[in-house]
Protein backbone atom coordinates (compact mmCIF):
# COMPACT_ATOMS: atom_id res chain seq x y z
CA UNK A 1 0.00 0.00 0.00
CA UNK A 2 0.95 3.34 -0.89
CA UNK A 3 1.54 5.96 1.74
CA UNK A 4 -0.27 9.32 2.47
CA UNK A 5 0.97 12.24 4.91
CA UNK A 6 0.31 13.99 7.53
CA UNK A 7 -2.51 16.06 6.21
CA UNK A 8 -4.27 12.84 6.24
CA UNK A 9 -4.34 12.14 10.54
CA UNK A 10 -5.18 15.82 11.34
CA UNK A 11 -8.52 14.94 12.98
CA UNK A 12 -6.62 11.93 14.81
CA UNK A 13 -3.93 14.40 15.60
CA UNK A 14 -6.39 16.76 17.05
CA UNK A 15 -8.32 14.24 18.79
CA UNK A 16 -5.60 13.02 21.20
CA UNK A 17 -3.24 16.24 21.05
CA UNK A 18 -6.38 18.57 21.84
CA UNK A 19 -5.30 21.10 19.39
CA UNK A 20 -3.85 21.35 15.47
CA UNK A 21 -0.89 19.64 14.99
CA UNK A 22 -0.01 18.78 10.98
CA UNK A 23 1.52 22.39 11.19
CA UNK A 24 3.57 21.53 14.71
CA UNK A 25 7.53 21.06 13.67
CA UNK A 26 8.40 17.18 14.40
CA UNK A 27 12.38 15.91 14.68
CA UNK A 28 13.04 12.36 14.27
CA UNK A 29 14.92 10.50 17.22
CA UNK A 30 16.81 8.43 14.81
CA UNK A 31 18.44 10.46 12.06
CA UNK A 32 17.80 13.95 13.66
CA UNK A 33 15.78 15.07 10.20
CA UNK A 34 12.94 17.61 11.13
CA UNK A 35 9.90 18.25 8.89
CA UNK A 36 5.97 19.74 9.73
CA UNK A 37 3.71 16.56 11.08
CA UNK A 38 2.03 17.36 7.43
CA UNK A 39 5.20 16.12 5.67
CA UNK A 40 5.66 12.59 7.25
CA UNK A 41 4.71 9.30 6.11
CA UNK A 42 2.05 7.84 6.78
CA UNK A 43 0.85 4.28 6.63
CA UNK A 44 -3.46 3.59 7.48
CA UNK A 45 -3.67 -0.11 6.72
CA UNK A 46 -2.24 -1.64 9.95
CA UNK A 47 -4.55 -2.41 12.97
CA UNK A 48 -3.89 1.24 13.51
CA UNK A 49 -1.98 4.24 12.32
CA UNK A 50 1.74 4.27 11.85
CA UNK A 51 3.79 7.49 11.09
CA UNK A 52 7.31 6.83 9.52
CA UNK A 53 10.14 9.23 8.91
CA UNK A 54 10.39 10.63 5.04
CA UNK A 55 14.14 10.23 5.60
CA UNK A 56 15.16 7.42 7.35
CA UNK A 57 11.92 5.28 7.61
CA UNK A 58 11.87 5.35 11.15
CA UNK A 59 8.94 4.82 13.07
CA UNK A 60 7.95 8.30 15.25
CA UNK A 61 4.42 7.95 16.13
CA UNK A 62 2.06 4.50 16.68
CA UNK A 63 -1.80 4.88 17.33
CA UNK A 64 -4.02 2.21 18.08
CA UNK A 65 -7.66 2.71 18.72
CA UNK A 66 -9.71 0.04 20.19
CA UNK A 67 -12.98 0.48 21.48
CA UNK A 68 -12.99 4.19 21.71
CA UNK A 69 -9.88 4.27 23.92
CA UNK A 70 -6.27 5.65 21.75
CA UNK A 71 -3.23 4.28 22.51
CA UNK A 72 -0.48 6.29 21.82
CA UNK A 73 3.22 5.68 21.12
CA UNK A 74 5.74 8.61 20.25
CA UNK A 75 9.04 6.85 21.89
CA UNK A 76 10.40 7.57 17.73
CA UNK A 77 10.41 11.25 18.24
CA UNK A 78 12.72 13.32 19.57
CA UNK A 79 10.84 16.10 19.54
CA UNK A 80 7.16 17.22 18.55
CA UNK A 81 5.56 20.66 18.22
CA UNK B 1 -0.65 27.82 16.19
CA UNK B 2 -1.95 28.18 19.49
CA UNK B 3 -4.57 30.40 18.17
CA UNK B 4 -7.94 29.86 20.34
CA UNK B 5 -9.98 29.00 17.47
CA UNK B 6 -7.80 26.07 16.80
CA UNK B 7 -8.55 24.76 20.18
CA UNK B 8 -12.16 24.15 19.64
CA UNK B 9 -12.57 20.16 20.35
CA UNK B 10 -13.08 18.32 17.56
CA UNK B 11 -16.58 16.70 17.76
CA UNK B 12 -19.07 14.57 15.19
CA UNK B 13 -21.93 15.75 13.99
CA UNK B 14 -24.57 14.56 11.21
CA UNK B 15 -24.64 17.31 8.35
CA UNK B 16 -27.14 16.80 5.54
CA UNK B 17 -26.52 16.58 1.82
CA UNK B 18 -28.02 19.94 -0.37
CA UNK B 19 -26.78 19.13 -3.98
CA UNK B 20 -25.08 16.13 -5.69
CA UNK B 21 -23.49 17.40 -8.80
CA UNK B 22 -21.51 15.27 -11.00
CA UNK B 23 -18.20 16.98 -12.19
CA UNK B 24 -16.51 13.79 -14.27
CA UNK B 25 -17.77 10.30 -14.56
CA UNK B 26 -16.16 8.92 -11.02
CA UNK B 27 -15.91 11.89 -9.01
CA UNK B 28 -18.95 13.91 -7.39
CA UNK B 29 -19.24 16.95 -5.25
CA UNK B 30 -21.86 16.66 -2.20
CA UNK B 31 -22.77 20.26 -0.66
CA UNK B 32 -23.37 19.50 2.56
CA UNK B 33 -25.49 21.33 4.98
CA UNK B 34 -24.05 21.86 8.26
CA UNK B 35 -25.71 22.55 11.53
CA UNK B 36 -22.65 23.71 13.71
CA UNK B 37 -20.15 24.75 11.42
CA UNK B 38 -17.57 27.32 12.68
CA UNK B 39 -16.01 27.93 9.25
CA UNK B 40 -13.27 27.17 7.59
CA UNK B 41 -9.54 27.97 5.41
CA UNK B 42 -9.08 27.57 2.08
CA UNK B 43 -7.14 24.06 1.79
CA UNK B 44 -8.45 22.51 5.36
CA UNK B 45 -10.41 18.66 5.65
CA UNK B 46 -12.89 17.07 7.22
CA UNK B 47 -13.39 13.71 8.29
CA UNK B 48 -16.58 11.83 6.91
CA UNK B 49 -17.40 8.88 9.03
CA UNK B 50 -19.80 5.76 8.24
CA UNK B 51 -21.19 3.26 10.26
CA UNK B 52 -22.77 0.01 8.79
CA UNK B 53 -25.43 -2.07 10.57
CA UNK B 54 -23.05 -4.71 12.23
CA UNK B 55 -21.33 -1.43 13.95
CA UNK B 56 -18.41 -1.38 11.68
CA UNK B 57 -17.10 1.84 10.87
CA UNK B 58 -14.96 3.48 8.30
CA UNK B 59 -13.23 7.25 8.31
CA UNK B 60 -11.88 8.58 5.49
CA UNK B 61 -10.78 12.49 5.19
CA UNK B 62 -11.74 14.69 2.58
CA UNK B 63 -10.68 18.35 1.03
CA UNK B 64 -13.17 21.04 1.74
CA UNK B 65 -13.58 22.02 -2.05
CA UNK B 66 -15.80 25.01 -1.42
CA UNK B 67 -14.26 28.48 0.05
CA UNK B 68 -14.37 30.36 3.29
CA UNK B 69 -17.95 31.19 3.64
CA UNK B 70 -19.78 29.36 0.78
CA UNK B 71 -21.15 26.33 1.75
CA UNK B 72 -19.57 23.61 3.08
CA UNK B 73 -18.68 20.89 -0.08
CA UNK B 74 -16.53 17.72 -0.72
CA UNK B 75 -15.63 16.93 -3.79
CA UNK B 76 -15.03 12.82 -3.85
CA UNK B 77 -13.46 10.29 -6.36
CA UNK B 78 -14.72 6.99 -6.83
CA UNK B 79 -11.82 4.58 -5.68
CA UNK B 80 -13.37 0.80 -6.77
CA UNK B 81 -11.65 -0.58 -4.05
CA UNK B 82 -12.57 1.68 -1.51
CA UNK B 83 -14.47 1.61 1.71
CA UNK B 84 -15.74 4.97 1.89
CA UNK B 85 -15.92 6.83 -1.45
CA UNK B 86 -18.35 3.89 -3.45
CA UNK B 87 -21.24 4.89 -0.82
CA UNK B 88 -20.51 9.09 -1.25
CA UNK B 89 -20.22 8.57 -5.12
CA UNK B 90 -23.14 6.47 -5.72
CA UNK B 91 -25.53 5.84 -2.89
CA UNK B 92 -25.97 9.47 -1.15
CA UNK B 93 -28.83 11.50 -2.58
CA UNK B 94 -29.91 15.05 -1.79
CA UNK B 95 -31.50 15.46 1.89
CA UNK B 96 -29.18 12.32 2.67
CA UNK B 97 -27.82 12.51 6.40
CA UNK B 98 -23.49 12.21 6.49
CA UNK B 99 -22.06 12.06 9.72
CA UNK B 100 -18.56 14.67 9.92
CA UNK B 101 -16.35 16.68 11.83
CA UNK B 102 -13.87 19.57 10.87
CA UNK B 103 -12.35 21.87 9.91
CA UNK B 104 -8.80 19.72 10.13
CA UNK B 105 -5.42 20.82 9.59
CA UNK B 106 -3.54 23.97 9.79
CA UNK B 107 -0.52 23.55 7.58
CA UNK B 108 -1.58 22.99 3.92
CA UNK B 109 -3.80 25.98 3.78
CA UNK B 110 -3.43 29.37 2.36
CA UNK B 111 -4.52 32.52 3.16
CA UNK B 112 -4.31 36.36 1.40
CA UNK B 113 -2.05 37.57 3.46
CA UNK B 114 0.47 34.27 2.49
CA UNK B 115 1.30 36.23 -0.60
CA UNK B 116 2.74 34.69 -3.36
CA UNK B 117 2.80 34.49 -6.48
CA UNK B 118 0.78 30.61 -5.90
CA UNK B 119 2.09 28.16 -7.66
CA UNK B 120 -0.50 25.91 -7.66
CA UNK B 121 0.00 22.02 -8.82
CA UNK B 122 -2.50 19.35 -9.02
CA UNK B 123 -2.48 15.47 -9.69
CA UNK B 124 -6.33 14.04 -10.50
CA UNK B 125 -8.40 14.75 -7.64
CA UNK B 126 -5.72 16.85 -5.72
CA UNK B 127 -6.95 19.92 -7.55
CA UNK B 128 -10.22 19.73 -4.48
CA UNK B 129 -7.85 21.60 -1.73
CA UNK B 130 -6.62 24.28 -4.75
CA UNK B 131 -9.66 24.85 -6.21
CA UNK B 132 -10.63 26.06 -2.60
CA UNK B 133 -7.55 28.25 -2.40
CA UNK B 134 -8.33 29.54 -6.11
CA UNK B 135 -12.34 30.62 -5.11
CA UNK B 136 -10.57 32.39 -1.75
CA UNK B 137 -8.46 34.36 -3.48
CA UNK B 138 -10.91 35.70 -5.88
CA UNK B 139 -13.64 36.00 -3.08
CA UNK B 140 -11.41 37.99 -0.97
CA UNK B 141 -9.99 40.65 -3.58
CA UNK B 142 -6.73 38.67 -3.89
CA UNK B 143 -4.18 39.98 -6.64
CA UNK B 144 -1.81 37.64 -5.85
CA UNK B 145 -0.70 36.22 -9.48
CA UNK B 146 -1.21 32.27 -9.82
CA UNK B 147 -0.30 29.66 -11.73
CA UNK B 148 -2.14 26.54 -11.74
CA UNK B 149 -0.39 23.41 -13.22
CA UNK B 150 -3.00 20.20 -13.65
CA UNK B 151 -2.30 16.81 -14.43
CA UNK B 152 -5.08 14.43 -15.32
CA UNK B 153 -5.11 11.49 -17.48
CA UNK B 154 -7.69 12.32 -20.00
CA UNK B 155 -10.09 15.78 -20.35
CA UNK B 156 -13.16 13.64 -19.34
CA UNK B 157 -11.19 13.24 -16.01
CA UNK B 158 -10.68 17.40 -15.77
CA UNK B 159 -12.41 17.91 -12.17
CA UNK B 160 -14.23 21.48 -12.08
CA UNK B 161 -13.19 21.74 -16.28
CA UNK B 162 -15.98 24.75 -17.10
CA UNK B 163 -14.67 26.56 -13.95
CA UNK B 164 -10.89 26.53 -14.78
CA UNK B 165 -11.83 27.12 -18.40
CA UNK B 166 -12.76 30.86 -17.26
CA UNK B 167 -10.09 31.21 -14.48
CA UNK B 168 -10.32 34.63 -12.55
CA UNK B 169 -7.82 37.96 -13.70
CA UNK B 170 -4.87 37.10 -12.88
CA UNK B 171 -4.80 33.47 -12.65
CA UNK B 172 -3.59 31.57 -15.22
CA UNK B 173 -4.17 27.36 -16.05
CA UNK B 174 -1.83 24.77 -17.54
CA UNK B 175 -3.00 21.52 -18.19
CA UNK B 176 -1.30 17.88 -18.84
CA UNK B 177 -3.28 14.83 -20.08
CA UNK B 178 -0.90 11.73 -18.98
CA UNK B 179 -3.08 9.23 -20.99
CA UNK B 180 -5.03 10.29 -23.39
CA UNK B 181 -5.79 13.77 -25.27
CA UNK B 182 -7.89 14.93 -27.24
CA UNK B 183 -7.99 15.81 -31.49
CA UNK B 184 -6.20 18.52 -31.84
CA UNK B 185 -5.22 18.83 -28.56
CA UNK B 186 -2.54 21.98 -27.84
CA UNK B 187 -1.96 21.55 -24.01
CA UNK B 188 0.73 19.18 -22.47
CA UNK B 189 0.81 15.35 -22.74
CA UNK B 190 3.45 14.37 -20.64
CA UNK B 191 3.77 13.80 -16.98
CA UNK B 192 4.48 16.59 -14.88
CA UNK B 193 8.39 16.18 -13.77
CA UNK B 194 11.30 18.69 -13.80
CA UNK B 195 11.32 19.60 -17.03
CA UNK B 196 7.43 20.23 -17.30
CA UNK B 197 7.93 22.54 -14.40
CA UNK B 198 10.88 24.19 -15.68
CA UNK B 199 8.73 25.27 -18.64
CA UNK B 200 5.43 26.15 -16.64
CA UNK B 201 6.67 27.15 -12.94
CA UNK B 202 8.45 30.19 -11.87
CA UNK B 203 11.42 29.80 -10.65
CA UNK B 204 13.13 29.85 -7.52
CA UNK B 205 14.20 33.33 -7.33
CA UNK B 206 10.64 34.56 -8.02
CA UNK B 207 9.96 32.82 -4.57
CA UNK B 208 6.34 31.32 -5.34
CA UNK B 209 4.40 29.58 -2.74
CA UNK B 210 4.00 26.40 -4.15
CA UNK B 211 0.82 23.78 -3.13
CA UNK B 212 1.43 20.32 -4.34
CA UNK B 213 -1.87 17.75 -3.98
CA UNK B 214 -2.74 14.63 -5.70
CA UNK B 215 -1.10 10.69 -5.53
CA UNK B 216 1.99 10.21 -3.41
CA UNK B 217 3.81 9.75 -6.50
CA UNK B 218 3.14 13.17 -8.55
CA UNK B 219 4.03 15.03 -5.32
CA UNK B 220 6.82 13.68 -4.60
CA UNK B 221 8.04 14.07 -8.09
CA UNK B 222 7.02 17.80 -8.41
CA UNK B 223 7.74 18.39 -5.24
CA UNK B 224 11.69 16.58 -5.43
CA UNK B 225 11.73 18.70 -8.93
CA UNK B 226 10.86 21.92 -6.88
CA UNK B 227 13.30 22.18 -3.90
CA UNK B 228 16.43 20.96 -6.58
CA UNK B 229 16.04 23.63 -8.58
CA UNK B 230 16.72 26.14 -5.47
CA UNK B 231 12.87 26.37 -4.48
CA UNK B 232 13.22 26.12 -0.55
CA UNK B 233 11.24 23.30 1.54
CA UNK B 234 9.61 25.41 3.79
CA UNK B 235 7.65 27.19 0.49
CA UNK B 236 7.01 23.76 -1.23
CA UNK B 237 3.70 22.38 0.71
CA UNK B 238 2.37 19.27 0.46
CA UNK B 239 -0.37 16.90 0.15
CA UNK B 240 -0.28 13.24 -0.54
CA UNK B 241 -3.44 11.42 -1.56
CA UNK B 242 -2.15 8.05 -1.70
CA UNK B 243 -2.08 5.59 -5.09
CA UNK B 244 -5.05 6.55 -6.03
CA UNK B 245 -4.44 7.69 -9.58
CA UNK B 246 -5.86 9.77 -11.44
CA UNK B 247 -2.68 11.54 -13.19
Amino acid sequence: MDTVDGNAIGGLLQEVFGTEMTGAASVCGSCGAGRPVAELAVYQRAPGTVVRCRSCDSVLMVFVTIRGRTCVDLLGLASLG
Amino acid sequence: MAGTALRRRLTWQVAKVSAVTVETASVRTLTLDVPDWPGHQAGQHLDIRLTAEDGYVAERSYSIASAPGEPVAITVERLDDGEVSPYLTDELRAGDDLELRGPIGGYFVWEPEDGGPLLLLAGGSGIVPLRSILRHRERTGSTVPVRLLYSSRTLDDVIYQAELDQPARGVEVIHTLTRQQPPGWAGYARRADAALLAEVAWPADAMPLAYACGPTSFVEAVSQALVQSGHPPERVKTERFGATGGT
